[in-house]
């Protein structure tokens, strides 16, 4: 295979939730090479493995369908290879799904590489004496509530599936810049131990995987921090050489801004120890990284280091912790703040009266203190919206809160309007342990023919 | 006379597990002394005694003129089982750059 000189690497989400339209822009008018999808959060996995539990063709992230119908048609047009972590929980249903999505779209047989492995449930079953990294305690302890446990894969197996030269590749859990490593390693042959670019690719790949953060998203101020024609931003990309040098940019012709301030958030963001961000790929130091703006919306990223790996995956384990409850009712004019704390009373002594007893409990008054807590300091607004949350492991007490919360209407101070219905929602908690690498199975398979 | 931390920097908020970390990346890499004189972990700890228990660690990144704050034990036990509105804490930048400082000198 030709080496190209650079190699333009897309990020198409940032989240299960992104927005689509800006992944089409950069398929259609990008000039990119790869279109990298990151589609998991924290408890993402989890979920979809409650959805495979009821049927064993689901699992995968359900924003597969629509995103791969938009972009699959400009992606195959332009040589385009797409790397997601849609598979969730499932990563072989998602490649029979995007391979039905490319035969309806008549593009024919499109073969899909799935990276298996990073579902260690039945591993880690075994392994009741690891530790929580999260609080000290043995696995033990949530075994019997978990749903799912996931490694972090790392770059070198999406490496490995992008050699196949399968046109997509789909996995589960994998860490997310890895996902934006892997074209880097397949294209110019990097391999761990060349540390420099592992720790560039590395960099490119933590500014690229919150897609609208360095254009804009997230950052915008009035007068302050203003952002051009932010309703139409795009997304970014990364331009990434043989030598690991890196400069990252944005679709032409959208909205949004790239600069060094845009990139110096995303830099830091979810880092804690900025000289050693852990990766299953490296370990990732960005106190010396430079970021210049080269041109317009065109920053370049230099000097990131890196320490080799470490010798374990971070696994995250989901388990079920219950339930929370919610519910919200509006008070406004005047008094609206003594009515809605009195409110609040009535519903708490309620919910007492009938038993019902909870592990932890809130109270917000919507437009004083719900984000920032300390009512006591805040103006009084000339409206306000109580809400009432509280997490137990009885669904009828978590109901109730929701309950009472709308009986508020009819049976609390006067004035109340426009109560919710009763929210309830299954608590998927997720804690960690550190598993050997030599104990995962990391590997690809190809669904459809080459 | 006050300066806020809005005055000379920006900030962002991230979540991992309970830990929240804030950055504050400088407008001007002038004010950078100032505010690693100013901004110590004790005044951070004070704005955010009410949202977090801490431990807070700074991590000063002076090439890219800012500081990463990580504050432990600050998001209601995490996005999978907090309570709050804002589980991941992203509005928690705003109480950093709310922060006021002595004068600047």
């Amino acid at each position: 295979m030709e080496t190209k000189q650079t190699v333009r690497i897309g990020a198409g989400a940032g989240t299960s939730d992104d927005r689509m339209v800006p992944a089409l822009e950069l398929a259609e008018r990008g000039d990119i090479d790869y279109l990298v999808f990151e589609c998991l959060a924290e408890r993402t996995v989890s979920r979809e493995n409650l959805a495979r539990s009821k049927n064993s063709n689901l699992g995968y992230s359900p924003s597969l369908h629509a995103r791969l119908r938009m972009v699959l048609p400009a992606c195959m047009r332009n040589g385009i290879r797409i790397v997601s972590n849609m598979g969730a929980a499932n990563p072989l249903g998602g490649a029979r799904a995007a391979r039905k999505e490319a035969a309806d779209l008549g593009l024919g047989d499109v073969p899909v590489a799935v990276v298996l492995g990073d579902d260690v449930s039945s591993i880690v079953k075994h392994r009741p004496e690891l530790r929580l990294i999260e609080n000290g305690e043995p696995l033990e302890s949530i075994l019997p509530a978990m749903i799912s446990a996931n490694a972090y894969l790392g770059a070198d197996v999406v490496c490995e599936a992008l050699n196949t030269g399968a046109p997509i590749v789909l996995s589960g859990r994998v860490a997310d810049p890895s996902l934006f490593l892997a074209p880097m390693m397949h294209e110019f042959g990097w391999a761990y131990d060349d540390l420099p670019k592992i720790a560039q690719g590395t960099a490119a790949g933590h500014l690229l995987e919150c897609t609208a953060s360095v254009t804009g998203g997230c950052f915008g101020w009035p007068g302050k921090k203003d952002v051009p024609d932010l309703a139409r931003n795009g997304f970014p990309f990364a331009d990434v050489k043989v030598d690991g040098s890196i400069v990252i940019g944005k679709t032409p012709g959208t909205g949004g801004r790239l600069d060094v301030m845009t990139c110096t958030e995303q830099l830091i963001y979810e880092i804690h120890d900025p000289t050693a961000y852990i990766t299953p790929d490296c370990v990732l130091d960005i106190t010396g990284v430079a970021l210049t703006q080269e041109g317009a919306d065109r920053v370049r990223v230099e000097h990131a280091k890196a320490r080799p790996a470490t010798d374990t995956y971070k696994v995250n384990v989901g388990y079920a912790d219950g339930y929370i409850g919610e519910g919200e009712v509006s008070y406004g004019g005047i008094d609206a703040v003594a009515r809605a704390k009195w409110a609040a009373e009535i519903v708490k002594e309620r919910l007492k009266l009938q038993g019902f007893s909870y592990d932890d409990f809130r109270v917000d008054l919507i437009g004083m203190s719900s984000l920032h807590d300390q009512v006591d300091i805040r103006p009084e607004p000339y409206e306000v919206r109580l809400r009432m949350a509280g997490r137990t492991r009885e669904r009828k007490a978590a109901h109730a809160i929701g309950f009472e919360v709308r009986a508020m209407h009819m049976h609390g101070p006067g004035g109340a309007g426009g109560a919710c219905e009763p929210r309830v929602r299954d608590v998927l908690a997720v804690k960690s342990v550190l598993l050997p690498k030599n104990q995962v199975n990391a590997q690809v398979i190809v669904e459809g023919s080459l | 006379m006050t300066v806020r931390v809005y005055d000379l920097a920006h900030a962002r908020a991230g979540d991992k597990g309970n830990t929240s970390n804030i950055s504050v990346i400088c407008y001007e890499t002038k004010h950078w002394e100032f505010l690693e004189r100013e901004l110590t972990t004790q005044r951070v700890a004070q704005a955010f005694r009410h949202l977090a228990k801490g431990p807070i660690k700074r991590y000063p990144l002076r090439n890219l003129k800012a500081f990463n704050f990580v504050i432990e034990n600050a998001l209601g036990g995490g996005v999978t089982v907090s309570l709050a509105q804002d589980i991941h804490g992203k509005s928690y930048s705003n109480v950093m750059l709310a922060i006021e400082l002595p004068n600047l000198k």
